[in-house]
């Protein structure tokens, strides 16, 4: 279309030349960015970021957690992104653009069912095979991969079969991982292919070693530390520990990384091994507190570290208090080393020490409008209500949701016969229907 | 007196076989005499493994046994390593035990496998005041291998045994390293003049004590704190034949 038509078609179109070399470095940078997920990352050119998340989305979260948080932080810069996992670059590549949805998850194994619908587009194939072969009557990726293989070799040369086979994962596809110029990177490149675990071990800690020179060299601490495996067989294996706060201490560093070296397949050996800090932060020489005034609390950060590398960064935190008062709000996780203000929640009523994850529904007899209940059943058992404490009236947050502008909660601690007490509450405050359905629902359990 | 002597040199020998001088062990206090003098040493051995089940539905919940496992860790120096499998605590409420939010670090282990290998970690790591993990099965071996990370760092170790059905915490009954092995279950709380729940009160059973006896106190809940008190009744020592007819009713 002439650009003096769609300008005719929409008022005020902002017209721009292109500028394929410029997109392709902003590409790039935006690989760069991309490190944060792992650290195999590469600008699939010309409208793509591949990224090998082998071994390093567990600490996202899992592989639809760590989607997630890619479509957010696109989102959050008003961008739409189409991501997808799969098995192989190929499948991945196919799946992001031609499979329809924002996000698309292929499970291991699942490839050829998942390609087989998409259109031929999906192969990275040039547009002139593209159009022979929809002449010949293919329209489908799963119409190609039925097809015998050798005729296809004879009349579209081995291009398309090598198209089609480093999609199912047959043919491997390296990736050539980008890395930003201030990086502090060691490498070193073995002239015989080493496997053997306590080889790789013992190099870990030569590299480390090496690093920790270079970091203190720039007053730098690293947060994050890539370590890649170069094997002889063009294949790439990864390390990557976080840290909580900057570490440049050569016996924690080692540790964290050879905690994980048994996760790695050296295959028929390793060439290259590189250590890379791709994400460092500014850490000066401190002063040590002197023991003459007071014994120090001891510093947790290694053992943080540890546990974060093996289970994932979200799974080890700490619990801060939220200004809020209603009780699932009331608390968010933090980062375990993060500062501690000394911050509590107020200690006006008793809370329960266990809350359920979502209130669950109690049969009831109360009266009302502001009195317990005299007996509730919960999961099949009648209890009576010996002893009661409340309400404790919380009311919705209307400038949360909109919906929350008249809702009130009515919490009442009650115990039994037995002993055993109970946090439940009453949705509505007993006289006005529009602040509640009230019922009667259990949420959590007093020790 | 040869049967002293005799005792003593008993006493000796096996304490030699157990390779650590159990005297010297550090203890922490409950800060409650009565119980205090019915532990060895006259507390709770810092650098060893003790176990906390609820009692009831309490095997299910966990509700006391954890505000138990959390007065105690309030009382140590130092950061609370708490790991548990999936994530229902209430935060608050372990910080109205005196646990506050800045001292605990919670780990989600997501399983039984990683759960034991975080608590072994902690334990190994030697600058925490206390590992406190919520586990279902705990057995021997791995009991033991807790206990000697343990004994070798000082740190004090908390299982609190949780299990998802009631038909399961039968289970506790299986031995154990620990040393000792108590369960709480919530008795109805302390009355009040007015309508309304009083301090909430426990019964605390010492199931299991090494080189101890067995005993069970009425408690009154952790405070603040995370201190422990005996119910003002039985401090003025004229609730022993309640008690007891109590238990002859039952």
């Amino acid at each position: 279309m002439p650009a003096t038509k769609a300008q005719a078609l929409v008022p005020g179109l902002a017209l721009l030349d292109a500028d394929p070399a410029g997109d392709a470095d902003a590409l790039d940078r935006l690989a760069v960015w991309a490190l944060r997920f792992s650290p195999l990352v590469a600008a699939d050119q010309p409208d793509g970021i591949v990224v090998d998340t082998t071994g390093a989305d567990h600490l996202h979260g899992g592989e639809e957690a760590m989607l997630r948080a890619i479509v957010d932080r696109f989102a959050a810069a008003n961008l739409e992104v189409r991501v997808a996992v799969a098995d192989t670059w190929g499948a991945a590549h196919a799946a992001a653009r031609h499979a329809g949805a924002a996000m698309v998850l292929v499970e291991p194994g699942r490839t050829e069912h998942a390609l087989a619908r998409l259109p031929l587009a999906a192969l990275r194939l040039p547009g002139r095979m593209r159009h022979d072969l929809h002449v010949l009557g293919f329209s489908t990726v799963g119409d190609l991969a039925a097809q015998p293989r050798a005729p296809l070799v004879q009349r579209f040369g081995p291009q398309l079969v090598r198209r089609l086979d480093q999609a199912f994962g047959a043919v491997s596809e390296p990736i050539e991982p980008v890395r930003s110029a201030d990086l502090v990177e060691v490498r070193r490149v073995f002239g015989e292919p080493i496997a053997a675990p306590e080889t790789l071990r013992r190099y870990v800690g030569k590299l480390a070693a090496e690093l920790v020179a270079e970091l203190e060299r720039r007053a730098m601490g690293a947060r994050r530390l890539d370590l890649l495996f170069s094997r002889v067989d063009n294949r790439w294996e990864a390390i990557r520990i976080g840290t909580a706060k900057p570490e440049r201490d050569l016996r924690r560093l080692t540790r964290l990384l050879s905690d994980r070296i048994e996760t790695i397949d050296p295959g028929f050996g390793v060439e290259v091994m590189t250590l890379a800090a791709t994400h460092a932060q500014p850490l000066g020489a401190s002063q040590v507190v002197s023991s003459l005034v007071e014994e120090p609390e001891a510093d947790v950060s290694d053992l943080v570290d540890l546990l974060a590398n093996r289970i994932g960064e979200r799974r080890v935190y700490r619990f801060a208090p939220v200004a809020s008062d209603v009780p699932e709000r009331s608390v968010s996780r933090v980062e375990p080393m993060s500062l501690d203000d000394g911050a509590s929640w107020d200690d006006h009523w008793p809370r329960p020490s266990r809350l359920l994850a979502r209130p669950e529904r109690v049969e009831t007899m109360a009266l009302l409008p502001d009195h317990p209940p005299v007996w509730f059943t919960w999961r099949g058992q009648r209890r009576r209500v010996r002893r009661a404490d409340g309400p404790e009236r919380v009311f919705g947050e209307w400038w949360k949701r909109e919906a929350e502008a008249t809702t009130v909660r009515d919490y009442f601690r009650v115990e039994d016969d037995a002993g055993e007490r109970f946090w439940i509450f009453r949705a509505g405050d007993g006289e006005h229907p529009e602040t509640g359905s009230h019922k009667w629902y259990l949420h959590g359990v007093f020790g | 007196m040869p049967d002293h002597s005799v005792l003593a040199d008993l006493r000796e020998r096996v304490q030699r076989l157990e390779g650590k001088d159990m005297r010297a062990r550090q203890v922490l206090q409950f800060g409650v005499p009565e119980i205090d003098g019915r532990l060895p040493g006259g507390g709770l051995a810092l650098g060893a493994l003790h176990e906390v089940a609820g009692g009831g539905n309490g095997a299910v919940d966990g509700a006391a046994a954890a505000l138990f496992a959390a007065g105690i860790a309030a009382r140590t120096k130092g950061k609370i390593l708490w790991c548990v499998t999936r994530q229902d605590l209430f935060a608050p409420a372990i910080a109205q035990a005196g646990l506050a939010p800045g001292r605990v670090i919670f780990v989600e282990a997501g399983d039984e496998k990683t759960l034991l290998a975080c608590f072994e970690d902690g334990l190994r790591y030697g600058g925490l005041g206390a590992v406190v993990a919520e586990v279902a099965k705990l057995s021997m071996t791995v009991s033991r291998r807790l206990q000697l990370a343990a004994e070798g760092s000082g740190t004090l170790a908390l299982a609190v045994r949780r299990w998802r059905r009631q038909t399961e915490a039968a289970d506790f009954g299986q031995p154990t390293a620990s040393v000792t092995r108590w369960r709480v279950s919530v008795l109805p709380s302390r009355p009040l003049p007015v309508p309304g729940v009083g301090r909430a009160r426990w019964l605390l059973e010492l199931i299991r004590s090494r080189a101890g006896e067995c005993a069970d106190f009425e408690v009154e809940a952790c405070d603040g704190k995370g201190r422990l008190a005996l119910p003002a009744a039985v401090a003025d020592r004229s609730a022993a034949p309640q008690v007891a007819r109590k238990r002859a009713t039952r």
